[in-house]
């Protein structure tokens, strides 16, 4: 489940928010801190999120101290979705 | 008035409980401040400042997020006499080493006494510290005295003169932090009275909602400055928290019956796209009386998804207005008017582009519509001119030249720029533009700047960071804006030639550079193009061309 749900997250960061569909994306590589997703894009993706697995990122938790990978939220969305 | 003290003082006495700031950060309860907590949070650091020896005149750098620290520390400058200039805070993304590279630059130049900050960021500013350079101390936000009532006949701002350096605006990037605006009292209140006029302020009525940072003057001088010296009250949040929750300023405008909004061409776009509709349950945005669009190219069709997003919010067609503003003339240089949506110009696109004319035209197969910047306000008069510094007639395509009462006093320790940006007491803007019955339209860019989001970006600081990727060559990678209709803004290209044709070497290659110059600069760059040896043209002086680079690369992309 949570390698599907990786892979999905992946897919999206590479397609609609990079813009090259083509680029690998691992589970630990650093999305936030290292500039990868930008502040602009943040909200694209707790949209996305919202859309395509039912949970909510809440605005005060799209930084990099609530995740940084994709292993990291793929965390966070089954917490919520466990709730 | 003739100084930002006086004006803080009038306040204070005529009418300490009005409320200055409603102070917004997510998770927390709008904080209401007064004139009278403004301005005594401001007296605890006129007296840390005055305690650690820090002369008037002398330059305080405040590297403070958005927050009552820095409100108090700023004012607190104003008030002893110091001449405060606000940086951009450190980003999640930015490298630590970097920030401390460019805060050592800017000291170099700039020479502050003091640096301010708190506790947990005091370590990369003593890092940027070097032997001999000009802080004497570097004051921290949890060591100042308690707030107290400020006793405005012995403080040392009261002897500044109108004429006096007020405060420093710096621009972002290694090359902006190299040109620190100054700014004189007199500049500062010539700006609001005229812009004031412009916008037809209603002091008793208005009320200014802004999530804007308060280093660039956009945030500093239309939605800071213009509201706490003119007494209208002001709604400010985080540019942090709105960008992670955009709805927040609608929220915002319906909750305080906010009026006046001012944020960059990209915004529109942004806020008619990632908000939902459960954000905006209830909002009631009629009280909106102008959303003036500045601080890059202003684009009709963004104003267009704007409104059609907020329309059924009571949102007013005639609320989106435009206004050409720079750091250089304090802020506007004009404004639309008020009461009509800006004048829009259809024009052929085959003339504009190969005779720089704008000729009106009815033929949409051959067009462009331009959006007007409204007409200089009462105190700026604008020129076209052409390369010689003639005035070119109405409709012709011309660099944009201005003079004023408002203009910078100088950038801050660099009279040599200074001098070579004005032309017999004209400053020459390096934007591209044209009149039309005192209209006008800002068309284009002499000056080599990409404006990403409303922020300046130098293309000179994005190659010397691809430089330092290893597998570059130094003189053979070049960057450059091109438009992105649906975000509404520029977006960098990176062009870099290398002599290895290993497809996986090169996919390498571009992965390193975007990720150095995302780590190290304030934009993400996503678009980089690795091409053979020879790819890029040149200038007879063997620079990278830019603009030819520019137009080979979109061929090239299709």
């Amino acid at each position: 489940m949570s390698a599907e749900m990786i892979s999905t997250l992946a897919h999206f960061i590479a397609q609609e928010i990079l813009r090259q569909p083509d680029r690998k994306i691992t589970a630990t590589e650093p999305l936030i801190s290292s500039g990868l997703i930008d502040s602009l894009s943040l909200m694209d993706l707790a949209l996305f999120v919202e859309d395509t697995f039912g949970v909510r990122i809440e605005d005060t938790e799209l930084n990099a101290d609530t995740f940084d990978s994709l292993k990291a939220l793929a965390a966070l969305i089954q917490r919520k979705q466990g709730q | 008035m003739s100084t930002f003290f006086d004006a803080l003082r009038n306040h204070y006495e005529r009418h300490p409980e009005k409320t200055a700031i409603w102070l917004q950060i997510a998770r927390r309860a709008d904080t209401p401040i007064t004139y009278r907590r403004l301005l005594e949070g401001a007296h605890a650091y006129a007296q840390a400042y005055a305690a650690r020896g820090i002369q008037p005149d002398e330059v305080v750098i405040l590297i403070l997020q958005h927050g009552e620290a820095l409100l108090a520390a700023f004012w607190g400058a104003v008030l002893h006499g110091a001449i405060p200039s606000i940086l951009p805070f450190l980003t999640e993304k930015l490298s630590p080493q970097r920030y401390k590279k460019d805060l050592t630059a800017l000291i170099g130049v700039t020479r502050p006494a003091a640096i301010v900050t708190y506790p947990e960021f005091a370590p990369v500013v003593q890092k940027a510290l070097t032997p001999n350079d000009s802080v004497r101390a570097v004051l921290l936000s949890n060591e100042t005295p308690p707030p107290s009532p400020p006793n405005f006949s012995r403080l040392a701002g009261r002897l500044r003169q109108p004429e006096d350096i007020v405060l420093l605006q710096h621009s972002s990037g290694t090359t902006g932090l190299q040109k620190g605006v100054a700014l004189s009292h007199r500049a500062v209140f010539n700006q609001l009275q005229a812009y004031s006029e412009a916008i037809r302020l209603d002091r008793a009525r208005d009320v200014i909602v802004s999530w804007l940072p308060l280093y660039h003057d956009m945030g500093l001088i239309a939605s800071f400055l213009l509201p706490v010296l003119e007494g209208v009250p002001l709604v400010l949040m985080s540019p942090f928290d709105w960008v992670r929750a955009p709805y927040r300023l609608f929220q915002a405008v319906s909750h305080y019956r906010g009026t006046l909004t001012w944020m960059p061409n990209f915004a529109y776009m942004f806020c008619a796209q990632k908000i939902r509709d459960r954000h905006l349950e209830g909002v009631d945005l009629s009280s909106w009386r102008a959303v003036i669009n500045c601080s890059e190219p202003v684009r009709p069709e963004s104003h267009q998804v704007f409104y059609e997003r907020f329309q059924p919010y009571g949102l007013r067609h005639t609320a989106l207005q435009t206004s050409y503003a720079m750091a250089e003339n304090t802020f506007a240089v004009t404004q639309s008017d008020l009461s009509r949506p800006p004048v829009l110009d259809a024009i052929q696109r085959t003339a504009f582009l190969t005779q720089h004319r704008a000729i009106p035209t009815e033929d949409e197969s051959d067009r462009l519509v331009m959006m007007s910047s409204g007409r200089p306000i009462a105190n700026t008069r604008v020129r076209i001119v052409d390369d010689q510094g003639r005035d070119v007639p109405p409709r012709t395509v011309g660099e944009i030249a201005i003079r004023s009462n408002c203009m910078l006093t100088g950038y801050y320790n660099r009279p040599d720029l200074t001098e070579k940006a004005f032309l017999d007491g004209w400053y020459l803007t390096g934007d591209y533009g044209y009149m039309v019955d005192g209209e006008l339209f800002v068309c284009g860019r002499k000056k080599e700047i990409i404006i990403v989001g409303g922020k300046n970006i130098y293309p000179q600081d994005i190659e010397s960071l691809v430089y330092e990727v290893p597998g570059t060559h130094p003189g053979r990678a070049v960057a450059f804006g091109i438009d992105d209709p649906h975000t509404g803004t520029e977006e960098v290209v990176v062009v870099a030639e290398s002599d290895n044709p290993d497809p996986t070497f090169r996919q390498n290659l571009a992965l390193a550079i975007q990720k150095h110059v995302s780590k190290n600069s304030p934009i993400t760059l996503r678009r980089v193009l690795i091409v053979d040896r020879q790819w890029i043209i040149k200038t007879s002086s063997g620079k990278p061309a830019r603009t030819a680079n520019k137009e080979k690369y979109l061929a090239h992309q299709g």
